[in-house]
């Protein structure tokens, strides 16, 4: 059963008649909720849902069989029930997401985990081993400039299709999938227009507040988040924000794990972050994925020759340093925040390479690491102040 | 534990260390060993670079037939760490920028190869070229660190796993075709590469003398680990099985290989036949092990103190019969793939796919042979060792003992160390689980025999 066409949750009718910022707190406690309330109402009515780890995971084809899917990707709860599963030297995203399952606050239909790092790469057979319905891995390539890549990958979208076809108990057309692509592409479009507002006027919208809104449209029906993008931007746009003296800086390392709002808050309060990776994945595909011939060959296409980077792709067409100072030269960027999440190799990993980059270009930066249930932010405060203060008076 | 405690522990029978074909395994392993090393200090000194690759999809059978010298990094870094030579370099690769928090082999190679490369057993040539594939997503971080290091291209071969499960796909399934293809056309790839580096034409005919080596060592490898599920066990997974992994994958696809593992299984086989199990060596002599418990090893070795880990175990006669840690740290050589020399470059690939595939499946899903009660090893216990240096065959340890616990009743121990880093290494509260863990067998044997 598609329920794309007749559902929509509670939260629009939160948001009918609400200032920007009203909304934008909706927006916050229910990005910040850990009982997934408008999924719970999606699955009252009847439908499935298809949860994904970070980062990037093909929506489309999920979205076009009917079911939900749904960006897994933590939350803020203590993990201390769930920790007795992992070893303690993992970051806290892994845990957080099983505890969500664990504890029922998420219930799935199918569950889909990325080998997107070594502690990510065990979490299907884990959720496996924990949950009657099927886990399993979708293999996105790690040698995408290889000229074998794109056939590969558009039979693994063809396996995944018909594993989620066995869920939904219904045929997915070639029509349907086109008509899902065309959603996504539109959505990434909005996402896109919301970046593109911070670039160049950051003013009007906090790092915190994108995240936000962002971050919504990894558990929302994809066209009811359609509708609040577009029904926001033109508001977003008109705002009347006055522009401070702040220094620009990108905002790099939360592609998986992200920091909590107040850590945005805390870094906004000196700086305008002018470009993220802050859920990535729901805008890794940087171009429109063509709608005429076969939808799993175009969408396998976009996600090899027309995406984004992330520390957790390697790529040789992309090399990750390379590319975030094409994201710093892009963005006006003055100053990088390179901010891993604590126990995440990839993140930390990459800090290095990036590091050294920005050093040899005579790029400032500021290290720092996060935790998504941190709840003091005072330090990375004042220690921004004191590296903004640096940097502008050097 | 000292030897005297050792010396009270072991078996009595001894043996001529000289002559006997017992313990000759360990001693051509540490001839060969050292051999190797020598080849690459000689390389480095000639100023010829080498290949850097990884145990797990090492590409070894291409890189011979374009007579390159092959680092293994891995082997190089828990050398260091088992020299006690780790701490210093891990320090410096802090200074340099990386995370207390992320794998130590990788930092204490890049700064080894920061310092020059001069390892204690030899210089290291320098990279002309690496290999990496996703069987560990820190083997891309790690190449990236040598490509701005060396300059040397990274070239990747990307394995696709089994996705869940149990969910296998097999030769008559077209998930399996399309996965042979993709690996087909990376080799491919790898080969039309190392052309252009070493500016020589790939020889298909040396091809097929490494594949043929490979197709000894690969049957004779796996015969050797099934050997172990006699009574008493010819080896310990955690002395001797090291050993084994090293010319696994160091001589991987050459005679020397082919001759050590064929020797191995005749030693191995010959013990079994006149019931000589492990052995260890005190006061020069080899002797036999007790042998009270015969556990399984979920995880890795805990090098930085290598030989006390052991005693840990040894000392209640503890002995591990098998592991994880020799199946997938061999690259897949325990899952046997015979290599067709007629067709050789597509049989490699999906002697790839089917191996590195093995090695992936077995870190990330079930392990039935060592989390199974009643399976063919007989074990009495199962120690899962999770290390913040190795979350690839770590982050499911916790999860996975639950199964076995719970639903096998199989005795398990969980402990966590350090892979290289002995600063994460806490020996006391090693001991006091491990001895824990122990009278827990020891008071559930009583029981059964009650009964």
């Amino acid at each position: 059963m598609n329920n794309a066409n007749h559902f929509v949750s509670s939260l629009t009718e939160k948001c009918r008649d609400k200032s920007l910022e009203e909304i934008f707190t909706i927006l916050r406690d229910l990005v910040e909720d850990a009982q997934y309330p408008t999924v719970k109402e999606w699955r009252n009515q009847g439908g499935k849902v298809l949860g994904h780890f970070q980062v990037y995971f093909p929506e489309e084809i999920a979205h076009a069989a009917g079911m939900l899917p749904v960006k897994i990707c933590g939350s803020q709860t203590d993990g201390v029930a769930v920790s007795q599963h992992f070893g303690s030297y993992l970051c806290s995203i892994l845990k957080t997401s099983l505890g969500l399952a664990l504890d029922k606050n998420i219930e799935l239909d199918l569950f889909v985990g990325l080998p997107i790092c070594d502690g990510a790469r065990n979490l299907a057979g884990i959720w496996g081993r924990n949950f009657p319905y099927k886990s399993q891995i979708l293999h996105l390539p790690q040698n995408p400039s290889s000229a074998a890549a794109p056939a590969f990958l558009r039979h693994e979208y063809q396996r995944l299709a018909q594993d989620i076809e066995k869920v939904t108990e219904t045929p997915m057309s070639d029509e349907a999938l086109r008509n899902s692509i065309k959603l996504y592409n539109h959505s990434r479009r909005l996402m896109f227009d919301i970046y593109q507002l911070r670039r160049t006027e950051p003013w009007k919208l906090s790092a915190d507040e994108s995240m936000a809104l962002i971050a919504a449209a990894g558990f929302l029906l994809r066209e009811e988040w359609v509708a609040l993008a577009e029904n926001l931007l033109p508001r977003i746009k008109a705002r009347q924000a006055q522009q401070r003296e702040k220094m620009r800086v990108v905002l790099e390392g939360g592609f998986c794990e992200t920091p909590p709002f107040d850590f945005l808050q805390a870094v906004s309060r000196s700086c305008y972050v002018v470009d993220d990776d802050l859920f990535i994945g729901l805008r890794y595909l940087l171009e429109d994925v063509e709608t005429e011939g076969d939808p799993l060959q175009n969408l396998a296409d976009a996600y090899l020759f027309k995406s984004s980077y992330s520390a957790v792709q390697h790529d040789d067409d992309k090399p990750n340093e390379k590319m975030l100072l094409e994201r710093v030269k892009n963005s006006n960027a003055e100053a990088v925040i390179l901010a891993s999440a604590k126990m995440c190799e990839p993140g930390l990993d990459e800090q290095v390479a990036y590091g050294k980059e920005l050093d040899e270009k005579g790029i400032p930066y500021f290290i720092s690491e996060f935790e998504e249930n941190q709840t003091t932010f005072d330090d990375i405060s004042i220690q921004l102040e004191t590296f903004v203060e640096n940097v502008m008076f050097d | 534990m000292s030897d005297i405690d050792l010396k009270e522990r072991a078996g009595t029978a001894q043996f001529d260390q000289g002559q006997s074909i017992v313990g000759r395994g360990q001693r051509e392993a540490a001839r060969l060993t050292r051999e190797w090393f020598s080849s690459l200090d000689k390389a480095a000194r000639e100023e010829k670079k080498a290949a850097y690759v990884f145990v797990m999809g090492s590409m070894s059978e291409v890189l011979r037939t374009f007579d390159l010298p092959i680092v293994f990094p891995e082997v190089t870094s828990l050398q260091l760490a088992v020299r006690g030579m780790s701490e210093e370099l891990l320090k410096k690769s802090e200074d340099y920028g990386y995370s207390p928090d992320v794998c130590g082999y990788v930092k204490s190679d890049v700064a080894l190869h920061l310092a020059g490369g001069h390892h204690p057993m030899g210089m290291i040539p320098k990279a002309c070229l690496s290999i990496t594939t996703n069987a560990c997503n820190t083997y891309f971080k790690w190449a990236e660190a040598w490509e701005r290091i060396f300059h040397a291209p990274i070239i990747t071969v990307d394995v696709p796993s089994e996705r869940a499960n149990g969910c296998k796909s097999m030769p008559q399934d077209i998930d399996y075709q399309f996965e042979v293809d993709y690996v087909t056309g990376q080799i491919k790839e790898l080969i039309a590469k190392c052309e252009a580096i070493t500016g020589k034409k790939f020889d298909i005919d040396k091809f097929r003398e490494c594949l043929v080596h490979s197709n000894t060592m690969n049957v004779y490898y796996k015969k050797v680990l099934d050997l172990n599920a006699n009574t008493p066990a010819v080896f310990n997974h955690l002395t001797d099985g090291l050993a084994y992994l090293g010319m696994a994958n160091c001589f991987r696809g050459t005679a020397e290989g082919a001759q050590y593992f064929k020797e191995l299984y005749e030693e191995m086989n010959y013990r079994v036949e006149h019931s000589i199990g492990a052995i260890t060596r005190i006061d020069g002599k080899l002797v036999s092990l007790e042998q009270k418990f015969r556990l399984g090893l979920r995880g890795v070795p805990c090098y930085p103190i290598i030989r006390e880990f052991d005693e840990m175990f040894s000392k209640w006669g503890g002995i591990f019969v098998a592991s994880g840690y020799l199946t997938w740290a061999s690259g897949g050589m325990s899952k046997p793939f015979e290599f067709d020399l007629n067709n050789p470059i597509e049989s490699f690939a999906e002697g790839t796919v089917r191996q590195v595939r093995e090695v992936q499946g077995g870190v990330i899903f079930d392990m039935p042979e060592i989390e199974k009660r009643g399976s063919r090893f007989n074990l009495d216990g199962v120690v899962y060792h999770g290390v913040k240096s190795c979350r690839t065959a770590s982050s499911s340890l916790a999860d996975r003992r639950f199964c076995s616990s719970e639903e096998q009743g199989l005795p398990i121990l969980l402990i966590e160390s350090e892979l290289v880093d002995p600063r994460a290494v806490s020996k006391a509260q090693l001991k006091n689980r491990v001895d824990a863990f122990f009278e827990g067998l020891i008071s559930r044997q009583h029981k059964e025999q009650m009964q």
